[in-house]
């Protein structure tokens, strides 16, 4: 699986250090969106691995792992997308 | 079609991460599975907008294919340009796709897609359709429907929102005669996905417009942005189509429609609607499926 990471960024000191423009590296992220969740979905064992909220979470944070679903919290907004789509109830969200 | 595209069988591989669209933002779920599909190889353009703004804030860089910002008005002719330069140097398995507002599809770019799809240049144009210019707080647009209370339309004892009708976008650009366009919705990823994996074999210019709802614009909460999507075809407000070969084909003819005051009334936007209002949509509804159904192919099949 290939998607933008989380890297550690320098900021400019001096004036060489600043870039030329806005172009830079594809997929190089700096912050995370972990702090915009008020609430924080939990996969429970009801899952039956249908993967719909895989498919429809606008953030693409539920993760395919070789035992089931994990979710990347650093980025998931806790919208509960995924737990209205969950066909099994089986994601249950949790006050932060 | 044999090899459907499913949430199984789609790339694990994410192309719009860690972006900062608001939560349970539509029109990131549209740019999130349209790069899925078309993989590594989409080269894409976004012009201002919600989707440029949150994928872009230097140096957070929230896609992982080659993207770009094009001006406002210039999607597809940034699009002609970065197809005809990657064919130039000799790129290959590369898809040129533009990824634009309905602002900045039917309203500020509609003459630049129009050109593109003159000359037939070898694009792909997805509009994703928040019905306003949210990027802006919530202006009216083109696109934005019959009642819906905007910033520039706002509700008063005599005028409720929004005057006119939405613009119907998708027949526009089939006027051209264009090799393939289609409708579709965030609310039905499965038919989504298996249209732009066939908008993007297609020799020509492809269009996909896809109702992206906004929570923020439309007055939800956050968790409903697929629930609305799926009211909206399921009222009739909203329908799946491709137009390919000269031909307008329905892939969906709901048998029934469901209420329309319970799709309006459930958002925001639309809360000071009354009786008249409602009913003034439901016969524009209605005449649009009557000429749909007496002109289009409507023997539903799977993609
Ligand atoms: C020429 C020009 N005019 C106006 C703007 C300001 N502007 C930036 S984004 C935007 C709204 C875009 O609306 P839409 O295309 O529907 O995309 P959304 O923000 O809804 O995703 C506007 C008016 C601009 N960037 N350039
Ligand atoms: S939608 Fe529910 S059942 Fe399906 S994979 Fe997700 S948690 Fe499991
Ligand atoms: S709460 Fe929203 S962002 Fe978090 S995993 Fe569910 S759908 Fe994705
Ligand atoms: S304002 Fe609407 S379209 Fe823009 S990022 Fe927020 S939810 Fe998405
Ligand atoms: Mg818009």
């Amino acid at each position: 699986m290939n998607k933008p990471t989380l890297r550690s960024y320098q900021k400019p000191q001096k004036l060489s250090d600043y870039p030329l423009g806005t172009a830079s590296e594809a997929g190089h992220l700096v912050t995370k969106n972990s702090g915009w969740r008020n609430e924080r979905p939990i996969i429970t064992d009801a899952c039956i691995n249908c993967l719909q909220c895989y498919l429809y979470c606008p953030d693409g944070v539920i993760l395919k792992t070789e035992h089931g679903l994990d979710i990347d919290y650093d980025f998931c907004k806790g919208c509960g997308i995924c737990e209205k789509i969950c066909p099994k109830q089986a994601i249950k969200m949790e006050v932060e | 079609m044999s090899n459907q595209i499913t949430a199984k069988t789609i790339t694990d591989s994410e192309f719009f991460y860690g972006h900062k669209a608001c939560s349970g933002c539509g029109g990131s779920l549209a740019v999130r599975i349209a790069l899925k599909v078309l993989g590594e190889g989409a080269i894409s353009v976004l012009p201002a907008g919600c989707m440029s703004a949150v994928g872009f804030n230097y140096p957070h860089l929230c896609f992982s294919n080659n993207s770009i910002i094009s001006t406002f008005a210039g999607t597809a002719s940034m699009l002609t340009g970065v197809e005809a330069g990657a064919r130039a140097v000799g790129i290959k398995n590369f898809k040129a796709v533009g990824l634009a507002g309905d602002g900045g599809t039917a309203d500020i770019g509609i003459q630049a897609l129009s050109g593109a799809i003159d000359r037939n240049d070898d694009i792909l144009y997805i509009c994703y359709d928040n019905e306003a210019y949210m990027n802006t707080g919530i202006q009216k647009s083109g696109l934005t429907p019959f009642g819906a209370k905007t910033t520039t339309t706002p509700s008063g004892e005599n005028i409720h929102g929004n005057i006119r009708p939405k613009k119907n976008l998708f027949e526009i650009v089939a006027a051209h005669d264009i090799p393939y366009a289609a409708t579709a919705s965030i609310g039905n990823l499965k038919d989504f996905m298996n249209k732009i994996e066939k908008a993007s074999k297609i020799k020509g210019t492809a269009y996909i417009h896809v109702v992206a709802p906004c929570p923020i614009g439309w007055g939800i909460p956050v968790n409903e942005t697929i629930d609305i999507a799926r009211k909206m075809m399921d009222c009739g407000l909203w329908y799946l189509a491709e137009y390919e070969n000269g031909q307008f084909k329905l892939n969906k003819n709901p048998r029934e429609f469901s209420s329309i005051k319970d799709y309006l009334l459930s958002q925001g936007r639309f809360k000071h609607l009354d009786d008249a209002d409602i009913e003034i949509l439901a016969a524009q509804r209605d005449a649009k499926w009557a000429a749909i159904r007496k002109n289009w192919n409507t023997t539903e099949e799977e993609l």
